[in-house]
């Protein structure tokens, strides 16, 4: 910092000159580099021989407005379905991380579940615990059967219950020891020790790449279409499917990008803040 | 009486003895340094005293009760021992009163008013008052292990372990942190020290033991074995500690 009464020496005064006369010239490439390069993408993408085509059948703005309302009410199940697993997912994560900390011989059945949940969960592709769930556990013909919506929804806990698991757990282990032997030594209990002291610390660490698998998850909710519930990308399909054009799924694909804009925008500034927090310690 | 009393104590990492036949009695408002070199044992010391590592034999005996018994609850013991660290290990999450007021919230299940009313008046001694808001990595090294030391005595300890509390910090910031712990020999806190301050050992101790390989070599009032060492170990121990500018 600089004091406001500081007159700049000579070679200083040269030095700011020659950075400024740097920025600009910068800012010019930059420009004129994007520029070229826009140009000649749109000049190879307009000027192939089968363009009149696909711009028909992808990008027809009439097909696109009329197939609007019926993705856009589609986004709103994934919308709700993605907060309500995300939030499922997270607890189920958490839960089981802190299981898998446990010591002690009487939580040895408690660990090796937890252990065994997010191997099992990490292996198994989505769409087979979905089908399990929404067409095998209906098929048990029990009593108070949720609707296939729910089960849908809670196989995609149980999936992703399973990565947030290891994530927790990574951060619950980047905490040092010395941490927690200065909480016991202060006479906290472990468990304690885990609430007060590692957690808040661990989940901390791992907010960016948590939030990172809630931008996954908000893809993989529209699977839960496999089994009936009409989601933004079933809703496309059964427009295209009407127009013999696709269209719709190009709107879909956009409505997606435009929802996954502020969580992921959210995940780079939450990023951002723990790197600084650390170069700042 | 004796509040400390270790017998015969034995640790062992991975077939590396530590701590090798040790015995250390610690008087009520008695000082005691141990001095040694990095590997003598010192550390694994106060943290077998205050049961973070578990012993391999004897025992440890707190206020005549055997706490190195498994059936003795260590969080019970860990309450009535105030332990400050290297590194001062302070919680980075939480604020110098947070810090401070953790234990006394949690589990001696104070209110938060009167955990706060308590920190800031031990702040206040030690004249950290004005940074009971901040957070850990505000504050310079010395503010730091003063804090930790506050935050051990917030459980109003019987006794208190410091392990080279000054070692990770800046040589001028050594005094502030010394000056604290001469204010705790004033008021009749019984502590056992690890330290490489030969100086501070000499002025503050009322006992010095020099270990070595897991054992007390010699024990005594610090003018003797600072001053006039009869064993050989202890000669040779000190003689580097001179050269090295230390004492």
């Amino acid at each position: 910092m600089t004091l406001l009464d500081h007159v700049p020496s000579e070679a200083q005064l040269r030095r700011s000159a020659y950075r400024r006369r740097q920025t600009v010239y910068s800012v010019l490439v930059a420009a004129f580099s994007t520029a070229a390069l826009g140009t000649l993408l749109v000049i190879a993408v307009t000027g192939a021989p089968g363009w009149d085509r696909v711009r028909r059948s992808f990008l027809d703005p009439e097909i696109a407005r009329d197939a609007l309302p019926t993705v856009l009410s589609g986004l709103w199940l994934n919308v709700r379905l993605l907060v309500c697993c995300a939030v499922g997912a997270l607890l189920l994560g958490l839960l089981v991380a802190v299981l898998r900390t446990l010591r002690g011989p009487v939580f040895f059945p408690v660990r090796a579940l937890a252990a065994g949940y997010t191997y099992t969960f990490r292996g198994l592709p989505l769409i087979i615990v979905l089908y399990l769930l929404t067409l095998g556990v209906p098929g048990l013909r029990l009593q108070g059967m949720p609707p296939v919506l729910v089960l849908g929804g809670i196989a995609l806990v149980l999936t992703y219950g399973g990565y947030l698991a290891e994530v927790f757990r990574a951060g619950i282990e980047s905490v040092h020891p010395s941490q927690l032997a200065a909480a016991r030594s202060l006479g906290l209990s472990y468990r304690q020790t885990m609430r007060h002291v590692v957690l808040p610390q661990a989940v901390r660490r791992v907010a960016p790449p948590l939030l990172n698998d809630v931008v996954a998850l908000q893809k993989d909710v529209g699977l839960v279409s496999l089994a009936g519930p009409i989601d933004a990308v079933r809703a496309a399909q059964i427009a295209t499917a009407q127009t013999f054009n696709y269209t719709p799924y190009v709107v879909a694909g956009v409505l997606f990008v435009l929802l996954a804009i502020p969580l992921i925008a959210v995940t780079d500034w939450v990023t951002l803040r723990a790197a600084r927090r650390q170069s700042g310690g | 009486m004796a509040l400390l009393r270790c017998r015969g104590l034995r640790k062992e990492f991975g077939g590396h003895v530590v701590l090798d036949q040790l015995d250390l009695t610690v008087a009520e408002h008695q000082v005691v340094a141990l001095i040694g070199a990095s590997g003598s044992g010192k550390s694994t010391l106060l943290r077998c005293v205050n049961l973070l590592d578990e012993l391999d034999d004897g025992t440890i005996e707190l206020d005549g009760v055997d706490i190195s018994d498994p059936r003795v609850d260590p969080d019970q013991v860990r309450r009535r021992i105030g332990m400050v660290f290297q590194a001062y290990n302070l919680f980075p999450h939480l604020s110098v009163l947070d810090n401070i007021t953790l234990a006394p919230r949690r589990v001696h299940r104070r209110g938060r008013a009167e955990a706060e009313a308590q920190a800031r008046e031990l702040l206040d001694r030690v004249g950290l008052g004005a940074k009971a808001d901040a957070y850990p990595d505000r504050l310079s090294g010395g503010q730091q292990q003063r804090v930790a030391i506050v935050r051990a005595l917030a459980n109003s300890p019987r006794l208190m372990l410091l392990d080279e509390v000054t070692s990770a910090l800046d040589p001028e910031l050594v005094g502030e942190v010394l000056a604290m712990i001469r204010d705790l020999k004033a008021d009749g806190m019984t502590m056992v020290l690890a330290t490489h301050e030969m100086g501070f050992a000499r002025e503050v101790a009322d006992e010095v033991c020099f270990l070595d390989a897991g054992r007390v070599v010699e024990s005594g009032p610090p003018e003797q074995v600072l001053g006039e060492p009869t064993q050989p170990r202890t000669r040779q121990f000190l003689r580097r500690i001179i050269e090295a500018g230390r004492l």
